[in-house]
């Protein structure tokens, strides 16, 4: 093998690299960094014949400057030119400029698109390669269509390299990914699954993926890769490290094929051919033999590989779930590891634990670790292996070992990471609730919870230990008693005093017979805590007074005296004031008899599943959703009409009507000015149409707990839209998808399209936090209406979607004003609005004409008010490639060949709205020189013209 | 009223989740600068910056006894530690941990193999070794010398 030297014969760029490393400050790195972009700019502007290496260097440099952190935006252009070329390594760096700086959306695609399909047809292996890569990278829309038939047909043929094969394989598994529709697998799904009987391995382990994938989709189209993955895994795990010399890795045959081939047979249920089935039986045991056969080599590195397939192997026993034995010997292996010296093997028989524990042939075995499953809660030094030690605990709980376990958890609470607290007490409370054999023991341990890790303890929590006590009379009379003396400590947690105030309100006189707990000493316990604690836990206190008095009859002055003092009923709080002033009245006024009956013990909860269980499984559910990827379920959920004011509709409607609607065909210049009263209902005449994926769900209360400390009530009122809303709002004039918005607490992603007049957008709320969000809600108004439901609430890092329907009546400058509400547990109400990024340009359909056409309709449009024009600085780069992508982006045709100035760019399209279309045409002069652009607009409505031109103005 | 059911729609909404695949490959020196990075699933260019300086933080706290595995939002992380450089790769949550750590170790020596020297120099073969055996956030090819095939390839034309 070469030595190779620096930067392989590009001296400027070793230079360069040198340069960047030698940098002491980031600063100074930004400085040269600066300087080189500058450098390469002129580059690619000045000198029009660059050739082909200084090409390949300017474009590395950049990727090179991408790699780290900063952001490129130009030289896509040079990097597509570079696919044409002859040299490999030219053509390598432009693909993989491509692959990594060119998302699905680019405009360039059409260009990249020709390059590929030359290098496809070329018959060069490496240039194959290279294409298909690239199509795998960036896997666009226009690439599956203009290459998923082409690909199966290179993956099956005989004639195909192996290494193209191997790029082909996992080049249709991204298109089938993106266009499912587009891959029609037919005819070539059993030459595919026959790849793996490849006799080269290289090509089995890139068709396992593709295979893999299909089979999930398909299973019972891909069912024969079964028998025939068992027979490859046999070969492999039977044979002698020796026998597969290229693909043996310290001394393991083909780790990374072996766990491939057990992950896809994880994909079907246990063969049903006896043959099949025994051979794959004899494969697991083989595996489970060589774990305890004396290793090879001392490399940490063959005993990962090996351990690697072994893990894997025992995932497919725990799927199969059906061999009692192999499960058993898995639990002892694991069992081993459990004390292993590495902490990696240690943490990943932990977790490997936690599936086996669910069978009901190993749950037993699983148990028997309990010891060292403690100890590792206790003293393992990784708070991940941690975590796994306490998963593992819930998982192995059952009725005989439940008071062990949760005793162990509410010692380690204790001293427990915060980042694990929160979901330690639930898991505290859901075992003991489902394990408890007498309630005292339950109560115990969740006033336990509340005292050692109270801020973690959620709503939930508390809701269902009252819940259970309200519903069971046997457990009444030693809540109260507990409750009593665990509210005697100097300090203790709010969630307690809410425990207490609704048990001694209900249950006190259970325990009033004791003097030590008389009534008047459980009031002044329970009012000796009010003034420390925030409303809804003083709104609670005020209703276990009143049912005091009801209970008690003798302490119906002193209370009553609490309550007419000005605190009470002249506090700031409309709550804390109406409860207040009632309780009072009513228990000056009402009858015993009345007061009995108003303020009776409540009535028994239905049984239902608990909701803290709800609330774990929603937490760390089997379906997780992770942050950027949707979950199915709820994008399939029914798109009900929200309902909700449709008043402003009727207003848009009639503003249209005024209008007059043309049905030529012919777009543009015909009609010159619009209805002059069009022209004033800019707002309002977007109709935006709020469609909920969750149905109407009542939204739950919003628990402010900040209320006590800010005097004033938090603002009802939509906030007024963030000073950067426009701002927001420009960066989605020329594009559809991104993220509008992002601070500490959200994120909210956007995808939209439009067709004609109308537009669906579809909005991401992501919870950045780790905690639920509540009472989330949002109104879209344009401006001045409309209305909710989304999933009012967002758990801790989950995200939820929300569809909304677009149409466009009539043109408008306004956009839409988004608001969100919602609060966070322990925090403010938030209240944001931001400006919905739909502008009118969005209503665009590019209009393709030639050269006399444009200019007669230009001619056309003459009137002073038709046109408008703005002059102004660039901001942004004036490359010639961002700036068409921008005007495409813009959604108008950028037509070629019409300015007499080559360097000029004329557009045009027609904006559909209900109502009328509207023709646009556009001009845009750049100056290099002087970084200016001139912008000219002209379109068959004055208003359109104006609009667009200030929305343009922010782009270039 | 309006209505849009007549309208096909193409956008194409995110695949499901791949269950199993490798999300991102990171070299990242001690002082947390990256060096390398390669995403399989798409992240905003805007978002990488902050994945990888939280992911990469992460990792470098961490002590030599802790576990190579770590949980990050709804993704594991697995790295390893070079000296002065980290790989880090992040995976889906049924990825096969040992494996992937494995794999890392694979590729350093495929780096090893190759290089003589800093392979800061030579980041675009980084990449093509890389290419070779991860593709789309799957392993493709893990036998050294096939690896190696293209930048062989490249070697002998430029010297003859």
């Amino acid at each position: 093998m070469p030595a190779v030297s620096k930067g392989d014969g590009m001296r400027g760029l070793a230079v360069f690299i040198s340069d960047i490393r030698n940098c002491k400050s980031k600063e100074a790195e930004i400085k040269r960094i600066n300087k080189e972009l500058a450098n390469i700019r002129s580059k690619f502007k000045g000198d029009k014949a660059l050739d082909g290496y200084s090409k390949k260097k300017y474009v590395c440099k950049l990727l090179f400057i991408f790699l780290l952190g900063h952001d490129i935006d130009f030289g896509h252009m040079e990097a597509v030119n570079l696919l044409s070329s002859n040299k490999y390594t030219e053509k390598q760096i432009g693909y993989l400029f491509i692959s990594v700086l060119v998302n699905s959306n680019s405009e360039l695609i059409r260009l990249i698109n020709n390059a590929i399909k030359n290098d496809l047809s070329s018959r060069n292996p490496t240039f194959m390669c290279l294409a298909l890569h690239c199509i795998a990278n960036v896997g666009s829309r226009e690439m599956a269509e203009a290459f998923a038939s082409e690909i199966p047909r290179i993956l099956v043929a005989g004639d195909t390299m192996d290494s193209v094969k191997q790029s082909a394989a996992l080049c249709l598994l991204r298109l089938y990914k993106t266009s499912p529709d587009l891959v029609l697998m037919g005819e070539w799904t059993s030459r595919v699954v026959h790849l793996l009987n490849d006799q080269h391995m290289g090509v089995v382990t890139a068709a396992i993926s593709l295979i893999t994938c299909l089979s999930q989709k398909n299973p019972d189209e891909f069912k024969t890769c079964v028998s025939l993955a068992v027979s490859r895994l046999s070969r492999i795990v039977s044979s002698a490290s020796t026998d597969l010399q290229d693909y043996t890795y310290y001394f393991v045959p083909a780790p990374w094929l072996s766990c491939k081939l057990l992950r896809l047979l994880q994909c079907y249920p246990p063969p049903e051919d006896g043959a099949v089935k025994g051979r794959l039986v004899e494969c697991l045991e083989t595996i489970l033999n060589k774990a305890q056969e004396p290793p090879k080599s001392k490399k940490v590195q063959h005993s990962n590989a090996k351990n690697a397939i072994l893990f894997e192997a025992i995932s497919l026993i725990i799927h199969y779930d059906s061999e009692p034995n192999l499960l058993v010997r898995a639990c002892n292996q694991l069992g081993q590891f459990l004390q292993h010296r590495e902490t990696n093997l240690r943490y990943l028989a932990l977790e490997s634990m936690c599936t086996l524990a669910s069978s009901e042939f190993s749950h037993e075995a699983v148990k028997t670790h309990i010891e060292t499953v403690i100890n590792a809660l206790k003293t393992e030094r990784d708070v991940s292996v941690r975590q796994r030690a306490a998963d593992l605990l819930y998982a192995m709980c059952d009725r005989s070992n439940a008071k062990q376990i949760v005793a162990e958890m509410l010692s380690y609470l204790e001293t427990a990471d915060y980042s694990i607290r929160e979901e330690m007490v639930l898991k505290v409370a859901i075992l003991a609730e489902k394990y408890a054999v007498d309630y005292s023991w339950y109560v115990d341990t969740i006033l336990n919870l509340i005292r050692i890790a109270g801020d973690y303890v959620s709503e939930e929590v508390w809701y269902r230990v009252i819940q259970i006590v309200i519903n069971r009379d046997d457990v009444q009379g030693y809540a109260a008693k507990t409750v009593f003396e665990a509210l005697q400590a100097p300090a203790c947690h709010e969630n307690m005093v809410k425990v207490g105030g609704y048990i001694l309100g209900e249950f006190g006189n259970l325990i009033a017979g004791d003097p030590r707990s008389s009534p008047l000493v459980q009031f002044n316990l329970l009012h000796s805590k009010f003034h420390l604690c925030s409303v809804p836990t003083r709104a609670l206190l005020l209703s276990a007074y009143i049912k005091f008095i009801n209970l008690f009859p003798e302490t119906k002055a002193t209370i009553q005296e609490v309550l007419r003092c000005d605190s009470q009923i002249r506090n700031s709080d409309v709550e804390l004031q109406q409860r207040a002033v009632e309780y009072l009245k009513l228990s000056s006024i009402a009858s015993t008899d009345v007061l009995a009956t108003v303020l009776e013990e409540m009535p028994p909860f239905p049984e239902r599943e608990s909701s803290i269980l709800a609330k774990l499984k929603k937490k760390k559910g089997p379906g997780a959703v992770s942050v950027t990827e949707l979950d199915d379920g709820k994008r399939e959920a029914g798109e009900l009409n929200g309902g909700g004011d449709r008043g402003p509709d009727t207003a848009a409607m009639a503003a249209s009507n005024a209008s007059t609607p043309s049905p030529s065909a012919d777009l543009l210049g015909i009609r010159s000015a619009a209805p002059v009263g069009a022209a004033q209902t800019n707002a309002g005449s977007l109709l935006v149409d709020v469609f909920s994926d969750s149905g109407p769900a009542a939204p739950s209360a919003a628990v402010n707990d900040d209320g006590f400390l800010s005097s004033a009530p938090p603002s009802e009122d939509p906030a007024p839209p963030l000073s950067e809303a426009d701002e927001l709002l420009n960066k989605f004039v020329c594009k559809n998808n991104g993220v509008l918005f992002e601070n500490q607490l959200l994120q909210i992603g956007i995808k939209s399209e439009y067709r004609q007049n109308l537009g669906r957008m579809y909005l991401f709320y992501g919870n950045k936090t780790s905690v639920q969000f509540a009472s989330f809600t949002t109104t879209v108004s344009c401006p001045g209406e409309l209305h909710k439901p989304v999933e009012p609430l967002v758990e801790g890092g989950a995200q939820i979607q929300q569809v909304l329907n677009i149409e466009c009546i009539t043109d408008f400058s306004d956009a839409p004003l988004l608001n969100i509400k919602f609060s966070r547990y322990g925090g403010a109400l938030q209240n944001l609005t931001l400006k919905l990024p739909v502008t009118i340009n969005k209503f665009f359909q590019p209009t393709e004409m030639s050269s006399s056409d444009f200019f007669q309709r230009w001619k056309q449009l003459s009137q002073p008010q038709q046109e408008a024009q703005k002059i102004f600085k660039a901001n942004h780069s004036m490359d010639t490639e961002v700036l068409k992508a921008k005007l495409l982006g813009l959604g108008t045709a950028l037509l070629d060949n019409i300015d007499p100035n080559p360097e000029n760019y004329v557009c045009a399209g027609v904006i559909q709205t209900k109502s009328q279309q509207i023709g646009c045409l556009l001009r845009l002069e750049p100056n290099a020189q002087a970084q200016m652009y001139r912008l000219t607009l002209r379109c068959s409505k004055d208003t359109v013209s104006k609009r667009l031109c200030e929305l343009l103005a922010q782009q270039f | 009223m309006v209505c849009t059911d007549n309208i096909d729609f193409t956008i194409p909404l995110q695949p499901a989740a791949d269950r199993r695949m490798i999300k991102f490959v990171l070299m990242v020196n001690r002082q947390g600068q990256t060096r390398l990075s390669r995403y399989y699933h798409s992240v905003e260019l805007s978002r990488r910056a902050a994945l990888e300086a939280d992911v990469v933080r992460y990792c470098l706290s961490r002590k030599k006894d802790q576990c190579s595995f770590v949980e990050y939002k709804d993704f594991k992380v697995v790295y390893r530690q070079y000296a002065a450089l980290y790989i880090v790769v992040g995976i889906t949550d049924s990825e096969n941990e040992l494996s992937i750590y494995e794999l890392v170790h694979n590729f350093v020596e495929v780096l090893d193999k190759y290089f003589s020297r800093v392979i800061m120099f030579n980041l675009d073969r980084v990449h093509i070794i890389l290419d070779e055996m991860i593709q789309n956030g799957h392993i493709v090819e893990t036998n050294k010398s096939r690896i190696l095939a293209p930048l062989t390839a490249i070697d002998k034309m430029v010297e003859s």
